[in-house]
Formats: structure tokens, sequence, C-alpha cells
């Protein structure tokens, strides 16, 4: 219900989805700039995310990690530009153990905007691959369920 | 939208690559592994000449590839960039429609009401 729109732009490999909440900007930012709340909705339930340093300030760095089946999966944020409660743009790549980006995973960049709306909270959420071979390895790390769903799909129409 | 890059003639090619459950089938286990044409002629009650035509039709499609490897011809779906910039973005998407659940469940668990000072943050 919350979600108001998904936009995916496959020439400049961005997604911007737009979500409507019934609360103020000052909770909806709560969810962003409180490390111990962001990890109760960062990772999925079977991934959950714990932040071990979060530095919410221009150039600043956050670092976590996901645990999950296959092991600990770590990420790094840096922040490009923070306007507390209403706007955040930060790059996200995965780490290793030691917290140093990795240069065969993904690198996306994330931007959110919270803007007032009828008495609740609009957020814009922007996240674009920063390279096409970002959005390949992507793909490659769920390839064959994606894959296998994609063909699902193709499937579904033509049966 | 997939479509719509493709020419009238690579889409006539691509649906009827698709239009046969053998050959829908052969892409599923392509995209899942990458077998050789001769495992992928045992999986079928059909000749071994037959499955290759299948295969042939699939890789004119443009939807699999086909790699010599020693005396093995071993299959690998293609499913172009386009195909995979929306399987990246898909999963991008249902990353973040989960994140909005969790962050809906989160500020709805938590409605009573807030003491003022307790938004006001730091520099951050």
């Amino acid at each position: 219900m919350s979600v108001t729109s998904v936009d995916a732009d496959y020439d400049n490999l961005t997604i911007t989805l737009i979500a409507d909440f019934d609360a103020s900007i000052e909770r909806v930012w709560d969810l962003w700039s409180d490390p111990r709340k962001l990890e109760r909705w960062w990772g999925p339930p079977t991934h959950p995310a714990t932040f071990e340093t979060y530095d919410l300030t221009a150039g600043g760095e956050a670092t976590y990690y996901m645990t999950g089946p296959e092991g600990p999966m770590r990420g790094a944020w840096r922040i490009n530009a923070v306007v507390p409660p209403t706007s955040l743009e930060f790059i996200n790549a995965y780490a290793d153990p030691d917290g140093t980006p990795v240069a065969h995973m993904p690198i996306f960049t994330v931007s959110v905007l919270l803007t007032e709306r009828d008495g609740g909270t609009r957020m814009e959420m922007r996240s674009r691959f920063e390279s096409r071979e970002d959005m390949e390895r992507m793909v490659d790390l769920g390839t064959v369920d994606g894959l296998q769903q994609a063909v699902g799909q193709i499937d579904g129409l033509l049966v | 939208m997939v479509v719509g890059e493709l020419t009238e003639d690579a889409v006539d090619g691509l649906f009827h690559a698709l239009a046969d459950p053998t050959r829908r089938d052969i892409l599923r286990r392509c995209a899942a592994d990458e077998p050789s044409v001769s495992r992928l002629a045992r999986a079928y009650p059909m000749s071994f000449a037959a499955v290759q035509k299948h295969v042939a039709v699939l890789e004119r499609a443009g939807l699999v590839t086909k790699e010599s490897r020693g005396r093995e011809q071993l299959v690998r779906t293609d499913v172009g960039a386009v195909g995979r910039a929306r399987l990246a973005l898909d999963d991008l998407e249902s990353t973040w429609r989960g994140r909005v659940d969790r962050m809906s469940a989160l500020l709805a668990a938590g409605t009573e009401p807030e003491r003022k000072t307790s938004t006001i943050r730091g520099t951050g």
C-alpha cells in the first residue's frame, strides 16, 4: 500500500520508487538517521543488517554486515550529501571482512528525498547502478533465481 | 519494453522459439545450469538431432549461446543486455518494496505521540 509508484529506466540503469507514509517527515527520517532503527528494515528478515559505524555527515561513512545462511556479507556507505530531515545521498559498495570495498561486487548510488504531503510523508528513492558492469554483477549474484523467474514469466504469457 | 529494442524479424524469431514447450524447458534448464547438448538430449524422449534442432532455433533467436568445451558443446541462456538490465532492476525493485513495507510496519508500530525533543538530531 505504501509504494505509490516504481519506474525503471533501463537506459540509465536507475530505479525510482515513490512511497507515501502516514507519518511525519521527522519520523520517517528517524528510520534513516538512527542506525538501530535503520537495521530493522535495511536487510530482509532472512539477512538482518547490523550497522557497526554510522557517520551521517557529508563525506562520512557507514559500515554494516548482513547475516544469512551463506555467511556474513559486508556493506559500506559513503555519504555524498545529507540535509536533515529531508534528503540523503550515498554510494553503497560491498566490502571484505575488514570493511574495505571489494571490486567485484556491484556499486550503486541511492538518493532519498522526503517531502510533506497530505499530512504524511512522501519518500522518493532513486537507486542507480554506477555502470553497466555493476548492473551485470547484480545479475550474476542472483542469476539463477532471476532468470528462472523471468523465464517463468515468459512461460506464463505464452502457455 | 524489451520488444521495443528488437526488429520485427527478431521478435518473430523470439516468439517462434518460445512457442514450443520443449524449447522453453531447454531454456529453463540452461538458466539453472550450463548443460551440454548431449546431456540435454538425454533429458527428452527424442533423438539427439531433434534436440540439437531445438537448440539451434533458440540460438538463432538469441536466447542461448553455444560454447565448445573439449568434445562437448555447452549451452547457456543469453537473455541479452536489455533482459539483463530488466533482471537487475527487477531485483532492486523487489529489494526496495520489501524495505518500504518494513518501514511502514515500523512507523505503524510506533504511533505513540513523540516527545518533540526526540526528533532533534545532532549535526548528522
